[in-house]
């Protein structure tokens, strides 16, 4: 190899090294961009916000006046309505996700309900709220409800159910369904006593990210309706008196913490823009709480099985 | 006494294997039922939308709505073209993916090839964060935060633009893309990075000629759910690039997607039946097929460049 040889190579590797320099920079430009804009609304919207934040806030309903107006009736929507999304979802959720992985077979019937669930992730929010004002509002005659509210958020967050249940039961070894067979447990004795308690950590954790989204839900909401402007609370779900239950605020008409949100934005005065920027610190308060709650249960079961 | 215990035995030795058989048979039947309520789901979008499409369709010719180039459904000569919302909604979405995937896809391929497993511990979660926002959020940031700021170097742009909708939604794509195609490009074995090396290519000549190539067919589904996200997302475009249909393929200007439309249609009250009533599901059906041409078109991709190890 001659001298000049060598000069080139080293060129060569230099040139590669400085290339691969560059890109190292890129990536972390890349994964800065997110992060900064993340640090940046929240930031933005803090000190906008923050004045605003009160006992007062949350305990008032909204006004004309931006400094009496407040959240009472939409954190108090948002929680009636993820009551509703979280009955229904989680049981339909848990149960297909248990039959495409245990019972389904490979014919064209499991093909179908897989193929829909894929499918089904894909839609737009926006489209559940035409179904629900077509068919729940319309057809159905429920109303501009928190009945109807909840049923749409439940169909939008059923396919995260069943992909997180599905994962969950698949993570579990066949040497369990093995022992529990040989001991003569029927299939659902099996799933009920075995495979359940074992994965329920982790559904549980998909269970909370998918409220957490229905939490934040704006569009199907407003597309079936939902009034802005509530200067009252629901029927209390408790009575002084027999049967001490009542069931009358389903058909409440109700508004949530997006919507209001978004309504304050909307407005030209900037006042209750900061009452839209502090409504926003609350909404994300509560989205983050809920996936730090699902990655702290996460976190929790890595340490804590090991199969 | 012995035949008692003759005529007695088969009724207790089967009573109870008869109610287990039946009990797994109503339990299977009832998580069958469940499993296909994501059918009836389907069934109920796509029947509503046909539905209440099939008598605006009967009232609007098909071809007025995919050819006349005004939409305003709510003025007194009514016209009904759908082209300035399909062209709000790809203008947006073009917007969105010019950003979302080359940083979405240099943020994946430095988390998969050179960051240590430390970092990427910490940088995954933050990135899912972007994911977990509220898009009205975004919205409010969209609005109040990045068009003032884009207003600085660009003074005639209009206070509800598309470019900083469109671009606060790249944002919010990233983790979609960079998280799937992460995951594809790790998939790939190992053993081609190391015959790579073997003959003396870099890191970087590695990913980009060996590692990314065969992860394609993951990384182009990534991309195509960014754009369903894209075309499907409303509260940002709502507040920040205002309701407005107006035909222009201009970001620096205020136009509607058919999100933002059915948003601002629907918050007002809408008498069930009439024919603005029906635009809306018109309108949605435009955007569920949208969406499911990428769809479709994704899982082509992903068949035809699948690479088998």
């Amino acid at each position: 190899m001659t001298i000049d040889n060598l000069h080139q190579l080293h060129r060569l590797i230099a040139r590669n090294r400085f290339w691969e320099k560059i890109f190292i920079v890129f990536g972390i430009l890349s994964l800065l961009v997110g992060i900064i804009t993340l640090l940046a609304l929240l930031i933005d919207m803090t000190i906008d916000g923050l004045p605003r934040l009160s006992w007062q806030f949350f305990t008032s309903f909204p006004s004309r006046k931006y400094e009496e107006a407040g959240i009472l009736s939409a954190w108090v929507g948002t929680c009636l309505v993820i009551l509703v999304t979280a009955i229904a979802a989680i049981p339909i959720g848990i149960a297909s996700g248990i039959y495409l992985e245990e019972y389904a077979k490979k014919n064209w019937l499991g093909d179908i309900i897989e193929i829909n669930v894929t499918n089904l992730a894909g839609i737009p929010s926006i489209i559940y709220g035409l179904l629900a004002l077509g068919l729940f509002v319309e057809q159905l005659k429920l109303g501009r409800s928190i009945l109807t509210a909840g049923l749409t958020l439940s169909l939008l967050v059923l396919p995260i159910v069943i992909v997180t249940t599905r994962e969950a039961i698949r993570a579990i070894p066949n040497s369990i369904r093995e022992a529990a067979c040989a001991l003569g447990a029927s299939k659902w004795q099996t799933i009920w006593d075995h495979i359940l308690p074992y994965s329920i950590g982790s559904i549980l954790t998909g269970i909370i990210i998918g409220l957490a989204r229905a939490v934040g839900e704006t569009a199907p909401l407003i597309t079936i309706g939902a009034l802005t402007f509530i200067a009252f609370l629901p029927d209390s779900p408790f009575k002084s008196e027999f049967p001490y239950i009542s069931f009358n605020w389903l058909q409440a008409e109700f508004t949530v913490m997006p919507i209001q949100m978004f309504n304050w934005v909307s407005r030209p005065d900037p006042e209750f823009q900061s009452n839209a920027a502090a409504a926003g610190v609350v909404l994300v308060f509560m989205t983050l709480a809920m996936n730090a709650i699902a990655i702290f249960i996460r976190y929790r079961l890595r340490r804590r099985i090991k199969w | 006494m012995s035949e008692k215990y003759l005529k007695l035995s088969p009724t207790i030795h089967l009573a109870p294997r008869i109610i287990r058989n039946l009990r797994e048979r109503i339990v299977e039947l009832l998580l069958l039922g469940a499993a296909i309520s994501s059918i009836a789901t389907t069934i109920g979008i796509l029947g509503i939308l046909i539905y209440e499409s099939f008598s605006f369709f009967q009232q609007v010719s098909i071809i007025k709505f995919l050819t006349d180039t005004e939409w305003s459904p709510l003025f007194e000569n009514p016209r009904y073209g759908v082209v300035p919302l399909v062209s709000g909604t790809l203008v947006t979405t073009v917007v969105a993916l010019s950003l979302a995937i080359p940083l979405g896809t240099i943020a994946a391929i430095y988390l998969s090839e050179f960051a240590s497993p430390k970092l990427r511990e910490i940088a995954k979660p933050c990135l899912e964060i972007l994911a977990g926002i509220p898009t009205v959020v975004y919205g409010y940031f969209a609005y109040l935060f990045v068009t003032p700021l884009l207003q600085i170097p660009l003074p005639d742009l209009p206070g509800s633009n598309m470019l900083s909708a469109g671009l606060v939604m790249g944002i919010m794509i990233i983790p979609y893309v960079s998280s799937i195609s992460e995951d594809a490009m790790r998939a790939v074995p190992v053993h081609l990075r190391e015959g790579s090396y073997a003959m003396g290519a870099t890191r970087l000549q590695t990913a980009l000629r060996v590692v990314f190539p065969a992860a394609i067919s993951g990384i182009s589904a990534a991309y195509i759910l960014g754009i369903s996200r894209a075309v499907g997302e409303t509260m940002i475009v709502a507040i920040a690039a205002g309701l407005q249909p107006i035909l222009t393929w201009n970001p620096m200007e205020e136009a509607a997607t058919i999100t933002a439309y059915i948003v601002g249609v629907t918050q007002g009250d809408l008498p069930h039946g009439s024919l603005e009533y029906q635009t809306i599901f018109a309108a949605g059906l435009v955007l569920v097929l949208m969406t499911l041409v990428f769809n479709i078109l994704g899982h082509f991709l992903t068949k035809r460049y699948r690479e088998v190890y």
